[in-house]
């Protein structure tokens, strides 16, 4: 579903991404974990055709990154990590638009943004703007805006962060339910690695723009003599991820 | 083609909906016409059909020029990110906003001539609606480059450096007083700016001259501001895309 070689982002002096090679198949959750400034947003951006790579290639739900990126925008979604919505605007109307951009007609798109929010547990918001929203129901709508168009592969940037415990166990029930029911591949980034640890099928460890270790949670534990990812990511980098993912 | 209609349909909607900043930036202009355009009618310089072609041009600055002012809220909250993940080409992502714009500014040009008509502008019906076409026409052009500005600069930078603009632009353009009037110097500054072509160009339509050069010049560099602009702001949208 992803395949990355060499993928690299130099802004200026900073090198943000510093050669990324990653295979990611149908179906799978995969959790790409790392500090605040590990270069986890911009090997996103690239992925989604948002942000060109100074070198690299990848072929994304089975474009060509650079050939193509029309034919990649059409089968992802992506959810930024700031979210997606103005707060002064109605989200439904948003919504609708998203999905008429991605083709579907007016009537189309309503009856998909009504589904969509009933099954994200966020019936009858159309009219609400995210003012009046937890961070939980924010997120679930960053989602619902990534998914109007049924993507075969859905990146998500940091969908948990700064939610409560219990908003977090239900953003991971709803992502499961997505895999399972339409075979959704998930791309994720996150530095909670317990949660990471519970969801994903796989991860990679990316650190000052390199990953540092890949492999299934309980793979990279027995490869590190760990008990938990955190204990892992000690191991690689040397660091408690807490302190670098200070925000 | 049904991107580009849902994207305008959209904002349309967002702008009707919210009367305040349709008022607000076509205040400026209105008041000229009432507080100022009574002064200059008396003043021998010209009629209010000189006048009114000169605040159009000045609308077009304070409203299409400032149109950029919403895409810097866009950007910030992620919107922006979320329609270029679409697989929309980003020049209907430009389009769509721009003919919102052009749109805006054509009700609110025709309020103006309208008020004009009450106060005593008299012009060719033809004439009017020609000059309408031609602000649209600069209009295309001016939103164009005020959404490559506002994604250019520092956001906290774009209010107060484009208003700033506004202010030598329009006086440059001759929007207020004719530049036959100026000294040299002045008028070939003045020059240097498209907007003194439009606003001639525009003077000739209201005084019905439909075959002058002055109409000619202004559609000329109208469009060349608009091809200008839309290429721009283009290039500015599709800037660091895979
Ligand atoms: N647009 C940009 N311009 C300059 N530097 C950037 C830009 N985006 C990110 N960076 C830098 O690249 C590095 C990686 O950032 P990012 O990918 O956002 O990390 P993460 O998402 O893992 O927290 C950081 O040092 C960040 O400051
Ligand atoms: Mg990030």
């Amino acid at each position: 579903m992803i395949h990355a070689r060499g993928l690299t982002k130099t802004f200026g002096p900073v090198e943000a991404v510093r050669g990324i090679d990653l295979d990611v198949s149908p179906g799978e959750i995969v959790g790409f974990l790392g500090p605040n400034g590990a270069g986890k947003t911009t090997t996103l951006r690239m992925l989604t055709t948002l942000l060109r790579p100074t070198s690299g290639a990848a072929t994304v739900a089975g474009a060509d990154l650079f050939a193509d990126p029309a034919a990649v925008r059409r089968r992802i979604g992506y959810v930024a990590q700031g979210g997606a919505f103005a707060p002064f605007s109605a989200v439904g109307e948003e919504l609708v638009l998203q999905a008429r951009l991605y083709g579907l007609s007016g009537e189309q798109a309503r009856e998909r943004v009504t589904t969509l929010l009933a099954e994200l547990d966020l019936p009858g918001v159309e009219e609400r703007t995210t003012v009046t929203m937890s961070g939980g129901q924010k997120r679930r709508l960053d989602i619902a805006m990534g998914l109007l168009h049924r993507p075969e592969l859905l990146f998500l940037d940091e969908p948990t962060t700064g939610l409560d415990p219990q908003s977090r166990a239900n953003l991971w029930d709803h992502v499961r339910r997505l895999r399972e029911r339409d075979g959704l591949t998930v791309f994720l980034t996150t530095h909670y690695l317990e949660e990471a640890d519970a969801l994903c099928d796989r991860v990679l460890i990316i650190d000052h723009g390199r990953i540092v270790a890949a492999g299934t949670p309980d793979e990279l534990k027995s490869e590190h003599g760990a008990r938990t990812l955190d204990d892992v990511f000690l191991a690689v980098t040397g660091r408690e991820l807490r302190e670098g993912a200070a925000a | 083609m049904t991107a580009l209609a849902a994207l305008t349909g959209h904002y349309l909607r967002v702008s009707f909906g919210n009367k305040f900043s349709l008022v607000f930036s076509a205040l400026q202009p209105f008041l000229y016409l009432v507080l100022f355009g009574p002064l200059f009618q008396r003043s021998g310089v010209g009629s209010w059909a000189v006048l009114v072609p000169g605040l159009l041009v000045q609308l077009g600055l304070t409203s299409a020029g400032m149109a950029g002012f919403t895409i810097v809220f866009d950007q910030r909250f992620g919107v922006l990110e979320r329609l270029r993940v679409t697989p929309v080409s980003r020049v209907t992502l430009l389009l769509g906003r721009v003919l919102r714009d052009s749109v805006v500014l054509l009700v609110q040009a025709a309020t103006i001539i309208v008020a004009g008509y009450a106060l005593g502008l008299r012009a060719p019906i033809a004439g009017v609606l020609g000059a309408l076409l031609l602000i649209t026409v600069l209009s295309v052009g001016l939103a164009s480059l005020s959404y490559t500005a506002a994604l250019t600069i520092r956001q906290e930078l774009f209010a107060p450096v484009m208003s700033t603009l506004v202010v030598p632009l329009m006086l440059l353009s001759g929007a207020l007083l004719p530049m036959s009037l100026a000294p040299a110097w002045l008028d070939v500054v003045s020059r240097l700016t498209p907007f003194r072509y439009a606003v001639e160009g525009l003077r000739a339509l209201f005084a019905g001259s439909y075959t002058s050069p002055a109409l000619v010049w202004g559609v000329v560099v109208s469009l060349a501001f608009a091809v200008l602009g839309v290429t721009l702001g283009t290039k500015r949208f599709q800037r660091e895309n895979a």
